[in-house]
This record gives C-alpha cells, sequence and structure tokens, in this order.
C-alpha cells in the first residue's frame, strides 16, 4: 500500500510556514549562518535574475507514486491541477517571449487531464527544448499510459526522469515497492523508439538524488557507473545523469528530522557551500509556474509558497521587465542548490 | 583533556594541523588530494581501498569519512563489506602467516 502525503496525513509539516519557521530556528538560530548571511559574505547579496530562459511549470501535484523524498508532497491524494484555462496563458507567454526552455513536472504531469493537449500546443509554438520529467512508471500505470513514449517521440519531447540508483533495493526503499521494475520496463520501452541512443536525437536524461542524508558524489563518476550497470543487467541507455541534492524541505525534511539527521545535513550543506554554485543557481534563469498559476523563483520556493517578489505574482500578470528587477526570494533551503558543485533540475552547475 | 579520546567534530578541524606547521601541512593536502584524484584507479575504486585500510587502521576518523564519501559515489553497502573482509583477511592472515615463524621454531627445538 502507498503511503499518505503529509497534506493528507495532517501533518504539521504540511503548512509551509512551519517549514520555513523550523528551518529558521534551531540550529541556524544559533550555529550556523542563515543563507541570506552566508551569500552575503562572498558578496553575492541581493540574488538577482539574469535573462528569463526557462519556464517550468507543475501541472499538478497528482501523482501516482509517494516517494519518501518528494519535495512537492505528491500522491494520489493530492487534487490540486492545473486548468486548461491557466494552460493557455502559458501558452500566450510562450508565444510572446523568448524562453527557450519549458520543463513540464509535477506530480506526474502525465496526470493532468490536459496534458497531452498542452504538450501538442507547445509543441507548436516550437522552444529549444521542451522537457517533460516523467516518473517512468506512470508509463505502465494503465494501459492508457502505454503510448506515452510514442506521444513524446511524435512532439520530439526531452524525457528527463528520476530513476535514484541503478538497483532495486535502494530505488524501491525510495520511491516503493515495484518502482524500480516498472521504471526499467519504462526506459527499454523508450530505447525502443529511440530514446537515449547515442545516434539519436531523442533525449533521455536521468536524475539521481541520494537515498539518504547524504550528498551527491561527483556528477560524471555517478554517470559513468549507471551506464555500466544498466547496460549490463538491463540493455538500457540513456543520455545524462543529473545529480541534485535533496532539499530539506517537505517529506525530505520529516525524514531528516525523524531520522534525527537534520543537523547534521545541514551542517553539511553550509560546509559544503561553494560561492560559485550561488552564480549558477537555476532561480536565476527560471520562472516557476505552479497549477494554479503563480510564479515562484524555483519550485522549491513554489512548494514553501514564496512568490516572486515582483508586482505581478500570477501568471495573468506576468511581466517579464517587473519579474527581471526582482530579488529573489531565499531561506535556508537553498543552500541545497549551492552546496558543492551545485545542484538545479539540469544537475550540477559548476 | 576531553572524556573521550575521539569527537566526531574533530574530523572536520583535520586541515587544522596546517596552522602549526604550514608548509608541511600544504604539502601533506596537496599529496593526498593528488592521491585520491582519477589516475589509473578510479576516484571510485581508491575510495574503496580508503575504508578498507580505515578499518585495517581502525581510524574512526576515516571510517566516517569514507563511507560517507562512498555513499555519495553510490558504493553499495555489499562493495563496502566486501572491501573490508579484504581488510581483514590481510589483517588475520598477517597475524596467521607468522605461524610459519611459529611452526619453525617449534620444530627447531623439538626432538
Amino acid at each position: 500500500m502507498l503511503a499518505k502525503s503529509l497534506k493528507k496525513r495532517q501533518s504539521t509539516l504540511a503548512d509551509p510556514r512551519e517549514q520555513l519557521k523550523f528551518l529558521s530556528n534551531g540550529i541556524f538560530g544559533s550555529e550556523l549562518p542563515t543563507f541570506r548571511e552566508k551569500i552575503k559574505e562572498s558578496n553575492r547579496l541581493p540574488l538577482r535574475p539574469t535573462e528569463l530562459e526557462i519556464l517550468q511549470i507543475n501541472v499538478g501535484y497528482m501523482c501516482n507514486q509517494v516517494c519518501a523524498h518528494c519535495h512537492v508532497d505528491a500522491g494520489p491524494d493530492r487534487k490540486e491541477i492545473m486548468t486548461w484555462e491557466t494552460m493557455e496563458m502559458i501558452l500566450d507567454i510562450l508565444r510572446t517571449t523568448s524562453v527557450n526552455t519549458l520543463d513540464l513536472t509535477g506530480g506526474a504531469p502525465e496526470m493532468n487531464p490536459h496534458f497531452r493537449k498542452f504538450v501538442e500546443e507547445a509543441s507548436k509554438i516550437g522552444v529549444k527544448d521542451f522537457i517533460v520529467r516523467s516518473n517512468l512508471t506512470i508509463i505502465r500505470a494503465n494501459k492508457k499510459y502505454y503510448d506515452l513514449p510514442e506521444f513524446f517521440k511524435e512532439h520530439n519531447v526531452h524525457v528527463v526522469s528520476s530513476l535514484p540508483f541503478y538497483r532495486k533495493e535502494k530505488t524501491d526503499k525510495q520511491r516503493g515497492n515495484g518502482v524500480f521494475d516498472k521504471s526499467i520496463k519504462a526506459l527499454q520501452m523508450l530505447n525502443e523508439v529511440g530514446y537515449g541512443k547515442i545516434d539519436s536525437h531523442l533525449k533521455l536524461d536521468l536524475v539521481y538524488n541520494p537515498a539518504g542524508a547524504f550528498l551527491p558524489g561527483d556528477q560524471a563518476g555517478l554517470e559513468s557507473e549507471f551506464k555500466k550497470q544498466l547496460m549490463a543487467d538491463f540493455g538500457v541507455e540513456f543520455n545524462s545523469l543529473f545529480t541534485i541534492t535533496n532539499l530539506p524541505i517537505s517529506r525530505f525534511l520529516e525524514y531528516l528530522i525523524a531520522s534525527e539527521n537534520y543537523e547534521d545535513y545541514m551542517e553539511a550543506l553550509v560546509d559544503a557551500y561553494n560561492p560559485m554554485a550561488v552564480d549558477g543557481v537555476m532561480c536565476r534563469n527560471t520562472i516557476s509556474v505552479s497549477y494554479d498559476g503563480y510564479l515562484y523563483d524555483c519550485d522549491f520556493n513554489q512548494m514553501l509558497e514564496m512568490k516572486v517578489a515582483s508586482r505581478g505574482k500570477h501568471i495573468s500578470e506576468f511581466n517579464l521587465e517587473e519579474l527581471s528587477k526582482r530579488e529573489i526570494c531565499i531561506s535556508q533551503h537553498c543552500y541545497g542548490c549551492t552546496a558543492g558543485a551545485g545542484s538545479s533540475c539540469q544537475g550540477a552547475t559548476v | 583533556m576531553e572524556k573521550s579520546y575521539y569527537n566526531a567534530k574533530d574530523l572536520k578541524k583535520f586541515g587544522k594541523i596546517s596552522d602549526w606547521n604550514e608548509e608541511l601541512g600544504t604539502k601533506f593536502f596537496d599529496y593526498y588530494n593528488s592521491v585520491f584524484a582519477e589516475g589509473k584507479l578510479t576516484a571510485r575504486e581508491k575510495s574503496l581501498i580508503a575504508l578498507a585500510v580505515s578499518h585495517a587502521i581502525q581510524c574512526p576518523y576515516c571510517i566516517d569519512a569514507y563511507t560517507s564519501d562512498g555513499l555519495q559515489r553510490g558504493i553499495e553497502k555489499e562493495e563496502m563489506m566486501e572491501a573490508l573482509h579484504v581488510a581483514g583477511a590481510i589483517r588475520g592472515g598477517a597475524s596467521l602467516v607468522h605461524g610459519v615463524q611459529m611452526m619453525n621454531k617449534v620444530e627447531k627445538l623439538s626432538m
């Protein structure tokens, strides 16, 4: 049986204000510098955006999985779904701005009833890189999703999929029983239509995030190990591996607290702070749009309900000039994106 | 003196050994970093060797550091345990191979 979301369990941590309160007190009230203090030390305050390149759209929090580390607190019990009206406003922005990357995420974005229509319309507009973040198991969840690899191919979608490890035990522990086998089957289906092959234009990238309270290691080293193991055991091919640091929010924050790893993990993030990584954080060239059309600096800020510090906070009031002048909202979770080689939805940044 | 000879937080202060001898400290850490860089052996393989040696020399700081390093590199727990058995086999073997000395001596002294 699947676990339930924090929201369904009525956990205190389901409330973003409680998470922010937690992240601003305790160890950050005494021993560790806040993120604001830290970036000020390295002359990177205020944090300002560069040119907007990526529009990341969260089309809903509904998901067929309940992953232990999920920063969205997604799951089958989450009913927040983007409407077609909101999607139309996003399409208008794609037509009128120079955004070159459209990045659809969720939940499982494929579960939004307007998903296919949105992909069709957006691909007609033509962006340089059209990403769908697929959890893979959705492709095997129901017959109606079996043709997704063909659908992605037809619209030249760049598929980015989470696979925490190339072994069943670790993957299932983080993402639920049976997830690994279904994910491998889905990867093989994607390979069959041409995804992830060296000579193919159809891109299939994997996302690795640590299965526990530790930071990701070297991206190139892990990529080479994933490629070797997935090919040897399952004949699976993919293009790149993105390593992503687990940010201390939502269900991963709950895990850190319950396992008594919170303080050590935060210390590790602060110790690994890399000013160079601040320059490449994704919030500088990205706008994240929530299912209900509000604008955020990133998907993590969205989950913490920290809306953009700009006059227009909703897609209906989208104003690129105003947005370009904003100061990016920060809190202690931001240490996750500036540790070591940096972390973003496109992997390491340094 | 601290109540305990070992304090986990001291691991982070390792770099401070340079404070009292900068020249040698710097040389040591430069050497250390070069040793663990990718070479004919991968950094992953070197991490496993370091983990095994850490156990052979029973250094709690090193065990802490190279267990975390292994996890970060995606080294599996079964691989870690196999590496430890290499350390165990060499340590055990190092004791037992001296048994030949014992046997030689017994043979020499006995009628």
